[in-house]
Parts: structure tokens; sequence; C-alpha cells
């Protein structure tokens, strides 16, 4: 589908949970060196759906008033996805999904639920134990989980409104690993997908979106990055661009060329 | 002891989670701020007039970048 003039069509809003986002790219907030860089990120990216976490309020630190963090995002008019990092047992993440519930007024929580602390892996069982509590006190849960296709299934069957598989290892930047099992993942329920950790540069989150995810979750490498806000853009972009390039739909791979011009009509050359 | 965010509080039994939460500067309608007594929630709503035991565990949490 395209327009008389080349622009890209309008692509469709993302809806999780029946609230409807124009932007497919989720920001995560940590690691920005600043606040100013954050916001200036979160412009950049176009981003309306962000992550915070929930740590012992430091009496020093600033506090929800003036140029607190919750002030830069009510400004910036993103809604908060606060998360449960740092978990390690359904326990601790369903009283930190219950504290975050009444610090900003919000039913959504990003469920994470770590297992290993080298490598930040999901626990699965504890993830569905948790995710079985929270829906059943009427949260709308997106759980952190792994690229196992089954796992995904299982999180969507307790009522998850959306899974987000890791690409890799949070913050490792190396990008989808297992290109195969999101595609699987995909297929195997019918929320959205948000490819959430691994995330290194525009290219991975392009290639989520050819994949079939619905959204990309992004914070180190935007974070982290040396230029945060031209990271931020890059990112926007490569999230419409692979969501265009998905709805396109892409050539098939195959080992040997094959001519984009055409034989007939050659002319004959006499010998050299 | 009535220990906060993990330290001895200086808070007597008896006192209520608003005069804990006014040490730390937290006013009772501080935006995007949670306590929990014992891991139990304790709703805004109630600070005023939740009264805490001798040996309360208080943590009191807020946003922090992250995720």
């Amino acid at each position: 589908m395209s327009t008389r003039n080349g622009a890209a069509p309008a692509a469709e809003a993302l809806t999780i949970a029946g609230r409807t986002f124009g932007s497919r790219l989720l920001l995560g907030t940590g690691g920005f060196p600043s606040l100013e860089l954050l916001s200036e990120a979160i412009a950049a990216s176009g981003s309306e759906l962000v992550t915070v976490a929930l740590r012992r309020l430091d009496p020093a630190g600033r506090l929800a008033g003036r140029g607190s963090l919750v002030e830069v995002l009510t400004d910036a008019g993103v809604e908060l996805l606060p998360n449960t990092a740092g978990c390690y047992t359904a326990r601790d993440a369903v009283l930190t999904a219950r504290l975050a519930r009444e610090a900003f007024e919000t039913d959504w929580i990003k469920l994470e639920v770590i297992g290993d602390e080298d490598t930040l892996l999901p626990d699965a069982p504890e993830l569905l134990r948790a995710a079985e509590e929270l829906i059943d006190e009427g949260f709308v849960v997106l759980p952190y989980t792994t690229d196992d296709p089954v796992l995904a299934r299982r999180l969507v069957d307790t009522g998850c409104a959306a899974v987000m598989p890791l690409g890799s290892p949070i913050g490792s930047g190396m990008g989808i690993r297992n290109p195969y099992n999101i595609a699987l993942i995909r297929e195997a329920v019918d929320v959205p997908v948000v490819l959430d950790a691994g995330i290194g540069t525009a290219s991975d989150a392009a290639l989520a979106m050819e994949l079939g995810c619905d959204a990309v979750m992004v914070a180190s490498a935007i974070s982290r990055a040396q230029d945060p806000v031209a990271m931020a853009g890059a990112m926007r972009s490569a999230v419409q661009a692979g969501l265009l390039a998905r709805s396109a739909g892409r050539i098939p791979r195959r080992l040997y060329a094959t001519p984009s011009t055409a034989d007939h009509g050659l002319p004959e050359f006499g010998p050299a | 002891m009535i220990s906060l965010n993990g330290h001895e509080s200086g808070v007597s039994a008896g006192e209520t989670l608003a005069v804990v939460l006014d040490r730390l500067g937290v006013p009772l309608d501080a935006r995007g701020v949670a306590v929990a007594v014992d891991d139990e929630v304790v709703p805004r709503a109630m600070w005023d007039s939740f009264v805490l035991s001798d040996d309360a565990r208080v943590e009191v949490l807020t946003a922090m970048q992250g995720g």
C-alpha cells in the first residue's frame, strides 16, 4: 500500500490492553547521565510509554517536586510504565508492583523477575507465579521474558497483556541472538510482542520490527550512546523503517543470484 | 526499634507514618511516593492515621531512573 506522492502510509497504532499508542518505541529511563538529556531523548524518540523503577527515597535527593524524575516525565506527556527491576522472587515483584500502583496510580507493570545476577535472565517459574498473582489483583502485566515461545504462550495464557522477550541480555548490546524464536513468539501469541533488552543499535530495532514485533523497548542503547538524543532519533526511524519493511514484504533469501536486469535484448559483441 | 529504609528511624512506637514521612521531608500529597510497613502497602489515605508498632519496618520508595 503506497500513496501517490510516495509518502509512507500512516502506520497502524499500537494497542496494548485497550490503550493506543502512536509510537512503537518504548523508552527505558535507566542510564541517562542527566534528566535534561532524558527529557531531550524522550522528545527525539517520540516514545509515549516510558519505564521507571522504584527505589528507597533518598532524603538528600530531589523528591517528586520541581525538577524531579516524575516531573520531567509528566512534563514530557508520557505514560509511566513502572517496572519491578531488581526483584529475584515472585513475592518481591508482587509487592513492588503493588507499591508502584500506589506511587504512580497505574495498574500497568513491566514485570521483571530475575534469576541470575550475571546475565539478568528471567526466572521462568517465579515470573509465571508473579504474573498469575498480579493478574488476579487486576494489574495489566507486561512480562520481561526469555525468547522461549512456550514460556511466552504460558504467560499469555495467564492473562498477560503483552510479552516482552529479550533479544539478548539486558545492557549487552548484542542485538537479537535468536531471530527465529522471536518470529515464533510472534506466531505463538495473540497479544503485542515488544522486543526488550539487548538492542545495541538502530539496525537491531529495525530487525525486531521486521521479525514481526509490535514494538521495541530500548534503554541502554540510547541512554549510554555517545549522543543519546541522536540515537533516540535513530531508533525512532529504525522502528518505523522496520515496520514499513515488514508490511512491504521482503524478497526471499536465495543462495544464488537472480538477475535484476533481463537478458532479453542483450547485444552480441565480436571476439575480444 | 522502628526502621526506616533499613536504618534506625529515631521514631518512637505510637507515632504515625506521617511523622516518619515528615522527617524525610515527604508531604502527605507527595507524588510518586509509596510506603510499605512490614511488607504491606499502606495507602496514601492512611499515612496520617497509621500508628507504628515498636518493631515496624518502614520502606518509603519513590521513582528512580530504570528499565
